[in-house]
């Protein structure tokens, strides 16, 4: 492949899923909204539009008409730079994702992830060190709440980013060990590798995802952990509404609270993306040999879509069902329970892999 | 490309440590410093050392650096005190400087293997290579930094306990 045509296709696939995740992220505040309104047996949005289906359009045209205001006591560039830095973290992460296997269009092919090639022997390849990246990246999020409150110079904010920088550091602690049990198992810290690894079958019908070779309490210990880290309920202390108003971005208004928003939400995508590639198979699924070669071609983007949509509806579900936790309950939770599960899970799924060898 | 790319990461993390020494106000002092990590991630990026990259960014943009933005947050450390500093400082610190920086640069002109810069991924590094050295070369000294880390977590808790009484 060329270099120009490299660039291109780097261009396309960046733009695509750059897209795609927009619009889901939108399509996300929506069927929360409607999803929690129906557990709260109300509507939701159902004027605007069929279904309301417009109303994250009316929803955005009203952030950025909004009059933008900073308060005359923030650090400025802190201030400004803090919901920039937040948003672009969230976005980033997804460039290691892989969302299917090789496609072929036009004479070129490529593999359906922004980071990854076809290497010479006709193979998918991508970055060696993918899972490491998006953890760094998912370490380096902190810094926007962290900023975002202190540069408010209000207290409710600064209590909100104090409460989310040490809640987000001590569940990353959980976060990445669950995740060692699947890398002991895999060998490999490439994403694409590791769902390589889980492509086959039991019996032509159970795919050998991770979730079923023993790494079901990780599975557990890792959605637990995310829920923590991407700040949703039941682990939303830091925006707390009746505590803290709007937690760290409560000064936050029009534009630059939306990129608060979006963030949030494009980080429940790919902590969506990671679960689903570190424990269901990414965008494997259970063989469907009955179905049009057609129909199959797009079958990996179905089974990886329909496995994020899980994990957000998950999501609204648990927050539509769940009450908060107090914050010492949270941070025992992490420390005492899960932290100390998590390490008992790496060492024993250690000692089997070295058993089994 | 390559000299273009380590030149702009190189500018970056100048710039950033001098702007870490020249900022009065702690926050972006902090700020600068994550700069630097970040650029000397890409620097070990370019040479293809991959995982002391993320490694790099992990534990010092990710973890200490966190702690530290996380520190000046709770104690809410404002701008920096002012002081005369040494009258020898103010005469001999820049000249010094530039003298210094002038002999550090010839030596090492001196001992470069020769005139070709390393082409990207040169140091190929990956991480199965890293975890099997630190499990057979360096197994005492990742032990013994081991056991050192671990006196550091009983002191901290030490430290922080309350005394029931």
């Amino acid at each position: 492949m060329s270099a120009w045509s490299f660039l291109i296709v780097a261009v396309i696939k960046i733009a695509v899923t750059l897209g795609v995740l927009l619009t889901v992220v939108a399509y996300t505040v929506w069927l929360e909204r409607k999803v929690v309104g129906h557990i709260q047996n109300r509507w939701g949005p159902q004027r605007v539009g069929f279904f309301g289906l417009l109303q994250p359009l009316a929803d955005g045209i009203k952030f950025l008409l909004k009059e933008d205001l900073t308060p005359p006591y923030v650090e400025k560039n802190i201030y400004l730079l803090a919901p920039a830095l937040s948003l672009i973290m969230a976005l980033t992460s997804i460039a290691l994702v892989p969302i299917g296997p090789i496609v072929h269009l036009f004479g070129i092919s490529t593999p359906v992830q922004i980071t990854g090639v076809v290497d010479a022997t006709g193979q998918s390849s991508d970055i060696n060190v993918g899972l490491l990246i998006i953890l760094g990246i998912t370490s380096l999020g902190v810094y926007g709440i962290a900023l975002a409150g202190w540069s408010s110079n209000s207290k409710y904010s600064l209590l909100g980013s104090l409460r989310a920088s040490a809640q987000m550091m001590s569940y990353e602690v959980s976060l990445g060990l669950s995740l060692v049990g699947v890398l002991i198992m895999s060998g490999t810290l490439s994403l694409g590798g590791i769902v390589k690894g889980q492509l086959g079958t039991w019996f032509g019908v159970i795919p050998q995802w991770y979730i079923f070779r023993w790494q079901f309490v990780a599975f557990f210990i890792y959605m637990m952990s995310a829920f923590a880290e991407t700040n949703r309920i039941p682990f939303d202390l830091p925006e707390a509404e009746t505590e803290l108003v709007a937690g760290y971005h409560t000064e936050y208004s029009a534009m630059k609270f939306a990129m608060f928003f979006m963030a949030e939400y494009a980080n429940m995508v790919t902590v969506a993306c990671l679960a689903s590639v570190m424990f269901l198979g990414g965008w494997s699924g259970p063989p469907m040999h009955f179905l049009p070669a057609v129909v199959q071609a797009f079958l990996p983007l179905v089974w990886f879509s329909s496995k994020i949509f899980f994990f957000l509806f998950l999501y609204i579900w648990i927050r539509g069902t769940l009450p908060r936790f107090r914050y010492d309950q949270l941070m025992a939770f992490g420390w005492k329970f899960l932290f100390p599960l998590a390490l008992a899970n790496v060492v024993i799924t250690a000692f089997f892999v070295a058993w089994r060898a | 490309m390559h000299q273009f790319l380590f030149l702009l990461f190189g500018a970056f993390c100048v710039g950033g440590a001098i702007n870490l020494l020249v900022q009065k106000k702690t926050i972006n002092s902090a700020l600068s410093l994550i700069v630097v990590m970040g650029s000397l991630a890409l620097i070990y990026l370019l040479l293809g050392a991959e995982f002391v990259a993320v490694v790099q960014v992990i534990i010092y943009a990710g973890a200490i650096m966190v702690l530290y933005v996380f520190v000046i947050m709770l104690l809410n450390a404002g701008k920096e005190e002012e002081v005369q500093g040494s009258h020898v400082a103010k005469i001999f610190g820049i000249p010094g400087l530039f003298s210094g920086g002038i002999i550090g640069i010839w030596v090492l002109l001196q001992h470069r293997p020769d005139d070709k810069l390393l082409p990207i991924g040169a140091m190929y590094g990956p991480a199965d290579k890293v975890g099997e050295l630190l499990f057979t070369k360096y197994l005492l000294a990742f032990e013994v930094t081991s056991i050192l880390v671990l006196i550091a977590i009983m002191g901290a808790v030490v430290l922080t306990r309350r005394s029931r009484s």
